[in-house]
């Protein structure tokens, strides 16, 4: 099996939010991860984005004023 | 205005909190629908369908939300509303749609493995970066460079939180091209806020 690489595994991290992945990408992402730093902090910033899309949803966005 | 005995059941609609609220709703409706005017008038119709009804507020502390849940039915009508009007093709025109497309494959290299100078990089407490207005600057800048497609889709899935088979549905394309536009969206996003904030944290 080919090695997953960091374009396929940013992808697939996009996907993951828009489709359920199949167990085999489910585990070649992970062990890509694993091994891959650049893309466990990509997998991290995709869930900040999704907390601050949340916030503008929500209005919540800055200190008191 | 102010009635002591119904203040806990009315929402705030002193001067002061509808500015308030205006500007976080105007930041909303601006980066959903990239145009002032439209905003402007998306948010005034809010206010205003808020204060003549207060059917389904439910205390000062769910205001907000309540104000931005009638904010979004509005920019989700109006989006449905020129979408009949409008051919979908002329929304995103596939030309169009495959410029920009390419834009974020310079990140990776020939083995599509991250370019040094392109690899994330560990975000320090992003959670203090959202309670400072800075931050929401630089958020609406990266959001404004991305490709007006690609914002349009992103905006209706993140903003709007419509599922992605009834935006493909609504802008006449293919879901796999939906998810690309998603995955440019959240490449070129990500790539701008690490440039322009968090790489210069603490400045």
């Amino acid at each position: 099996m080919k090695m997953m690489n960091c374009k396929d595994a940013t992808r697939l991290m996009s996907e993951r939010y828009e489709r359920t992945l199949s167990v085999r990408e489910l585990l070649s992402l992970k062990v890509h991860t694993a091994m891959c730093k650049g893309c466990s902090n990509y997998g991290q910033h995709l869930d900040v984005l999704r907390q601050a899309t949340a916030r503008l949803r929500e209005g919540d966005t800055g200190g008191e004023r | 205005m102010n009635k002591p005995s119904a203040q806990s059941a009315s929402p705030p609609w002193d001067d002061a909190s509808i500015v308030a609220i205006r500007r976080d709703m105007l930041r909303f409706a601006r980066m959903q629908l990239r145009d002032s005017g439209a905003a402007e008038d998306m948010v005034q119709e809010a206010l205003m369908a808020a204060m003549t009804s207060a059917k389904g507020f439910a205390g000062r502390s769910a205001f907000k939300t309540w104000m931005f849940a009638i904010l979004r039915n509005k920019i989700v009508d109006h989006i449905r509303a020129s979408a009949r009007e409008i051919p979908a093709t002329s929304l995103v025109g596939e030309r169009e749609l495959d410029a920009g497309l390419e834009d974020f494959d310079v990140l990776f290299d020939r083995r599509g493995l991250w370019n040094p100078e392109d690899r994330p990089a560990t975000w320090s407490d992003p959670e203090a970066s959202f309670e400072q207005d800075a931050f929401w600057t630089v958020f609406d800048l990266c959001m404004n460079k991305l490709p007006e497609h690609i914002a349009r889709v992103y905006t209706m899935r993140e903003l709007l939180e419509l599922d992605t088979a009834e935006i493909c549905a609504e802008l006449g394309i293919t879901s796999n091209n939906c998810f690309v536009i998603l995955h440019r969206a959240r490449l070129g996003l990500r790539e701008c806020l690490e440039n322009r904030w968090f790489q210069g944290e603490g400045r």
